[in-house]
Formats: structure tokens, C-alpha cells, sequence
């Protein structure tokens, strides 16, 4: 992803900030950490979810199996969602603990180059 | 008696949400503060207003009336409403927060030519939107009719007065009067709907065993009078054959990628002040709307076994299986008290509509499209927004008052997630993921989802049917003609179509150097926050 590139000739002043971040060793392993976590996990609850109508659609009798008590396998899977969804969530709260040391580290090591938080943020959309 | 209780608690709570609206009006006087709540809101506060705004009356009295109808099948409703915010918490709120100003748009035009992509998502935002909110407003004026029946306050007059209490709060109180509304609606919400749970759970002494054994043989008459004794928890009462399981997946595909494509939810995330409070705020609204959707259980089934389908069908239809079981089991006071929540929560719904609408209007359509980005003179922005929110407000009602209590707006929230899902997620995930993508990549994929969507709800069973001579008036289909597509819910087509409008548009249009360039200092700042737009003080 992050392509070395050269001066940034709309700075007038060599690179832009953001050519010198998509440098940095950090950014690339923040971005890569980010895609290790996300894209699985995308993947898998997305089919988990999937998983629920294509079975209780298409196999109705098999989901209608009693199987803790009166209670059947369609409602145990559809409750099991929840349970999955928060599992996730904290999943990638931890992890997003990993993005944000990144993302601190980051910003160090451009204040300590001389870039200033205050002058930045103020440029309209 | 019991009227007299619901109307005082419909009017404390209108006096306590407009106390917070002077209180926040005095708090709007800047931009920043008006569209975003000087992003300031913390994480647990936006967490819960985030539910607030998403937990509608189509959640707490339409779900609970489908599963008191149709058992299991409404359940799966339920269920994709959670799940959904994992798209929102992995893909999308963080790099919205970091990217963005005061409305999706921001993000989609970012790296694009900003006229054609914002004038086109402002399109789509109007139309999520106003569709969403005519469908609250008809379900708003129909429930204030029925539960202050004999009130004397007609459909019309609660429909006016809804439309003029959500324009009051967006107008003078803006984005921070908004969010406090979102949140007491929750809290009143969550409190109400665990003490109707705990309240059937008593019925049933507190045996879950007892509950699923009454659960497994609930009976009612069928319309030629026939006793019918069915297992509710079996699939099937409501999806059936030959459609039914396709209609299942596509409803999913519809939450599962319209919720992070919502605009009204998109933009509570401008309200903090950074992507890390933005990301621990989905997961308190996850903690919040995944307890309450659980407990839709207690609520459905509960009106189900305890109240039964003959009563609640003779006494005001599905959607007042709750209230009617708050009755039922607990009497007047806690009818009226759960027939205030279902007010407050259209309220707060309508109102987060409204400002997102409004928002989107003055700060995508007026600011950037028309005037080329430059706000001519202080405060336009803001002034612009509040005049929107007043006829955006005007004609909601208009519309509202037209079709009537009796019309079928189902449909209306299927379009509103049909098109979030279809033509704006397919474009934020590529304007935040994809390089090479572009300036017709981004018009083509919000156009065709869009459209997709429209033509599909047009031609499907919503809108499409043939009744029978017996069926009067707002309930008959517009088009008496059979069906031409078969499903309810479009995503099952539209999202492929969205997504493919904007892969053919990305690869016809031409190569966007600016577009790639831009992408790298999007890329840094979605997901380092460097430049984002800070918090700021009163």
C-alpha cells in the first residue's frame, strides 16, 4: 500500500505530511494490522450471519429440532448471534488497543519533525 | 383515568425535551456546536443516543407485533439489527470520524470532484431520510389516535404535533438538543422494555422452562373460526415457501449493510471527539440495542402467550401487541406509561432524521454544490439547515396527513435500508478502501443503488397486487397488477447492482490522478486521525 513517493511539489516546503506518514514503517503495519484483524473477521461474522436464514430458510425441520428442552436449534442459533456480535466487538476493542499505539507513534515522530497539531484540523471541506 | 396518565406523561416528557431544547439552544452558536454538538458528546452518551436514534417504533411495537403474530419469523428481524453494527464498528465509524466534517458526504467526495458526488449522496441522504420519517410520522399519528382514543386528538392532530415538536428540536436546540432527546428516549425504552420482560417472566414465575412450554403451543382462531394450536418457535409462520427464505437473506442483506449507510446514524459520530470515543460509543450502543433486541423475546412472545392474537387483532393490530401486554399484565398505569415511551421513541427518531436531513441539505447541497464550498457570510450554513429542517419538517407532515393512518409505509423503512444498503455503503466502503476508485465510480454507484432500489420496491409485492373488492381505500395496492419482482425487501438484487454501478463506473470513467493522490492522504488521515476535526469548547 504505502508507495514511496517523492516530493510533494503542492507544499512548496518538500513533502506533505501525509506522503511522509504513508513512509513510515508504522503506517504500513498499522494498515496491515488493521487488514489482519478486519478482513477475517468481516468474513466470518458476515457468514455466521448468512448462516441463520439460509438454515432456518431452506432446512426449516432440521432447525425446528428440540434440543435443549422445549427450547429448538432456530432459536439457540438466532440468540447465539448476540452473543457472537458482542464477542466480536471486544474482540476488536483489544485489538484496536494495538492500532492506537500505532497511531500515537505516529504522531510523535511527526511532532518531532516539526509538525504542529494546532495549525492542523482547521482546513474546511 | 388511564387517559389522563398517558397524556401527562406524553406532556412531561415534551416538557422536559423542550427544556433541554432552551437549555441547547443557548449552546448552538456556531457551526460546530449546531451540526455536531462541538464534538463533544463522550462515548457513552453518543452510545446510547446512537441506539436511540436506531431503535424506532418499527423495532419496539412492529417487531413485538410480529413475533406475537408470526413467532419465530418476527424473532429474525430482531436478530440482523445487532449483528449490523459490526459492519458500523469494523469498517466504518472510525474512519468516517476521521475523515468527515458534518455528513457522509464529506467522506465520499473527499477525494473526488466534490460537486456531482456530494449533490448525488445529498440526493440519496434526502431520500433514506424522508422516506424513513413519513413512514415514523403515519405509524406516530395512527399510535397517538389509538392510544388516546376518545381523546378527541385525530390523526391529523398528532401528526402536526409530532412534525412541529421534531422541528422545534432540530431547529432551536440543533445537534446537542437532538442527542439528549435520543437519550432519554433510550433510557425510557430500555427501562420500560426490561420491566415489561420482568413483568412476564413473573407471569410465568420466573421458570424459562414454563415460558418456552407455553411458547410451543400458543393458539388463536383462524378467520373461518377454527381453533389453531401452533409451536411458535418453529420457523416458518411467516416465511414461506417458494419466497420466503430468499425474502429472509435479502432482509438481512438489507440490515447488515444499510445500518452503516444510514446517514442519520453516520453522522452521531461527528458528535465525538475523536475515532477511539467513536468506537467505544458503538459498543455501548451495541451493549444497549443488543439487550433490548433480546428481550423483543419477553415482548413477542409474551404478548403471543399471554394476551393471544384473537385480542390484540380486535383491539388495534400488531402494532399494539406491547402495549396491549403492558395492559394486560400490569393495568392502566403501565399502558400509559408504555404508550409514552412509543411516543417518545418516534419523536426522538424523527428528530434525528430530521437533522440529518436538514444538515445534509445546507452543508452538501447549499454550501458545496451550489456555492462551490465557500459559506458566503457567517452562520449561512446553520440559518440554511434550520429553514430545511422547517420544510423538510412541513412536508413530511403534508405527506404524512395525505396517506393517512391506514397506508402501508412498511414498505417506506425497506426503502430507506434498501438504499442505504445499496447506494451508500458500496460507496463509503470503496471511497475509504479502494485506490484506483473514482469521480463516476462514486455518481455511478449511488445512482444505480438508488435507482435499483426505487424500481424494485415499484415493482414488488409493497406496491404491486391485486386485491380483492373488499379491501377499501389506503390499503389497497397503488398498482393492481401481480408482482413483477417477488420480494419485499430489494438487497437481495440492489446491493449486487449498487456495488456493480460502482465498478462500472470506476473502470468507464476515466483514470482520476487526483483521485489516487487524495487517496493517500485520505488513507492517513482515516486511520491516524491526523487533522481531524477537534472537539471544540463553548
Amino acid at each position: 500500500m504505502a508507495t514511496p513517493r517523492t516530493a510533494d511539489a503542492n507544499t512548496g516546503q518538500g513533502k506533505s505530511k501525509w506522503d511522509r506518514v504513508q513512509e513510515m514503517e508504522e503506517f504500513r503495519l498499522l494498515l496491515l494490522a488493521k487488514k489482519e484483524f478486519v478482513v477475517p473477521t468481516t468474513v466470518f461474522f458476515v457468514v455466521y450471519y448468512f448462516a441463520l436464514p439460509v438454515l432456518v430458510g431452506y432446512a426449516p425441520e432440521f432447525m425446528s429440532r428440540k434440543v435443549l428442552g422445549p427450547v429448538n436449534l432456530a432459536y439457540l442459533f438466532a440468540l447465539s448471534q448476540f452473543f457472537v456480535a458482542w464477542g466480536i466487538a471486544w474482540a476488536y476493542v483489544s485489538a484496536a488497543r494495538k492500532f492506537d499505539k500505532y497511531g500515537v507513534h505516529i504522531l510523535e515522530t511527526l511532532k518531532r519533525e516539526g509538525y504542529d497539531e494546532k495549525q492542523d484540523g482547521k482546513r474546511g471541506l | 383515568m388511564r387517559l389522563d396518565m398517558t397524556l401527562v406523561l406524553f406532556l412531561s416528557f415534551i416538557a422536559i425535551t423542550l427544556g433541554i431544547t432552551a437549555w441547547a439552544s443557548r449552546r448552538s452558536g456556531s457551526s460546530a456546536s449546531f451540526f455536531a454538538a462541538n464534538r463533544q458528546i463522550t462515548a457513552w452518551q453518543n452510545g446510547i443516543a446512537v441506539a436511540g436514534d436506531y431503535m424506532s417504533a418499527a423495532s419496539f411495537l412492529g417487531i413485538a407485533g410480529l413475533i406475537a403474530f408470526f413467532g419465530y419469523d418476527g424473532f429474525m428481524y430482531s436478530v440482523g439489527w445487532l449483528v449490523a453494527y459490526l459492519t458500523v464498528l469494523l469498517i466504518v465509524a472510525e474512519p468516517l470520524r476521521n475523515a468527515g466534517k458534518y455528513t457522509m458526504a464529506d467522506v465520499l467526495a473527499y477525494r473526488m470532484n466534490p460537486r456531482p458526488v456530494r449533490a448525488m449522496a445529498s440526493i440519496s441522504t434526502l431520500t433514506v431520510s424522508t422516506f424513513y420519517m413519513i413512514a415514523q410520522m403515519v405509524g406516530a399519528g395512527s399510535l397517538v389516535a389509538l392510544l388516546l382514543k376518545g381523546s378527541h386528538i385525530s390523526y391529523t392532530v398528532a401528526v402536526t404535533g409530532v412534525g412541529i415538536l421534531m422541528i422545534v428540536y432540530v431547529v432551536f436546540g440543533g445537534m446537542l438538543a437532538t442527542t439528549w432527546v435520543q437519550i432519554i428516549k433510550a433510557i425510557l425504552l430500555i427501562a420500560g422494555t426490561i420491566l415489561l420482560s420482568l413483568l412476564v417472566m413473573a407471569h410465568f414465575h420466573f421458570s424459562l422452562p414454563e415460558f418456552f412450554r407455553a411458547i410451543a403451543q400458543v393458539s388463536y382462531h383462524a378467520p373461518d373460526g377454527k381453533l389453531i394450536v401452533k409451536d411458535f418457535m418453529t420457523p416458518g409462520l411467516r416465511f414461506k415457501p417458494p419466497y420466503g427464505p430468499l425474502e429472509l437473506i435479502s432482509l438481512g442483506m438489507a440490515l447488515i449493510f444499510g445500518t452503516a449507510g444510514l446517514p442519520h446514524i453516520l453522522v452521531r459520530f461527528y458528535t465525538v471527539p475523536d475515532a477511539r470515543t467513536a468506537r467505544y460509543s458503538v459498543v455501548w450502543a451495541m451493549v444497549i440495542i443488543g439487550s433490548f433486541y433480546i428481550m423483543t423475546t419477553f415482548l413477542g412472545f409474551g404478548a403471543a402467550t399471554i394476551v393471544g392474537r384473537d385480542f390484540i387483532a380486535k383491539n388495534g393490530g400488531t402494532n399494539m401487541s406491547a402495549p396491549l401486554l403492558a395492559k394486560v399484565i400490569a393495568g392502566d398505569v403501565f399502558f400509559a406509561f408504555i404508550s409514552a415511551i412509543a411516543f417518545a421513541t418516534i419523536l426522538a427518531v424523527v428528530a434525528g432524521l430530521t437533522i440529518s436531513a436538514s444538515t445534509s441539505f445546507a452543508h452538501d447541497v447549499w454550501t458545496n454544490v451550489v456555492h462551490n464550498g465557500v459559506e458566503r457570510s457567517p452562520g449561512e450554513e446553520r440559518l440554511v439547515a434550520r429553514i430545511a429542517a422547517f420544510v423538510v419538517g412541513a412536508i413530511a407532515i403534508a405527506i404524512a396527513i395525505v396517506l393517512g393512518p391506514t397506508a402501508n409505509v412498511a414498505f417506506l423503512v425497506a426503502l430507506a435500508f434498501a438504499v442505504a444498503a445499496s447506494a451508500n455503503l458500496p460507496v463509503i466502503v470503496f471511497s475509504i478502501y479502494w485506490k484506483r476508485f473514482n469521480t463516476s465510480g462514486a455518481v455511478c454507484g449511488l445512482l444505480f443503488g438508488l435507482v435499483a432500489s426505487i424500481v424494485l420496491i415499484l415493482i414488488g409485492p409493497s406496491v404491486m397486487g391485486i386485491d380483492a373488492a373488499t379491501v377499501v381505500g389506503a390499503a389497497r395496492h397503488p398498482i393492481q397488477h401481480a408482482p413483477i419482482f417477488p420480494l419485499e425487501n430489494p438487497g437481495l438484487l440492489s446491493i449486487p447492482i449498487g456495488f456493480a454501478g460502482a465498478l462500472l463506473g470506476t473502470f468507464l470513467g476515466a483514470r482520476d490522478p487526483r483521485a489516487v493522490e487524495r487517496f493517500e492522504e485520505l488513507e492517513v488521515r482515516a486511520n491516524t486521525g491526523l487533522g481531524s476535526e477537534k472537539a471544540t469548547a463553548h
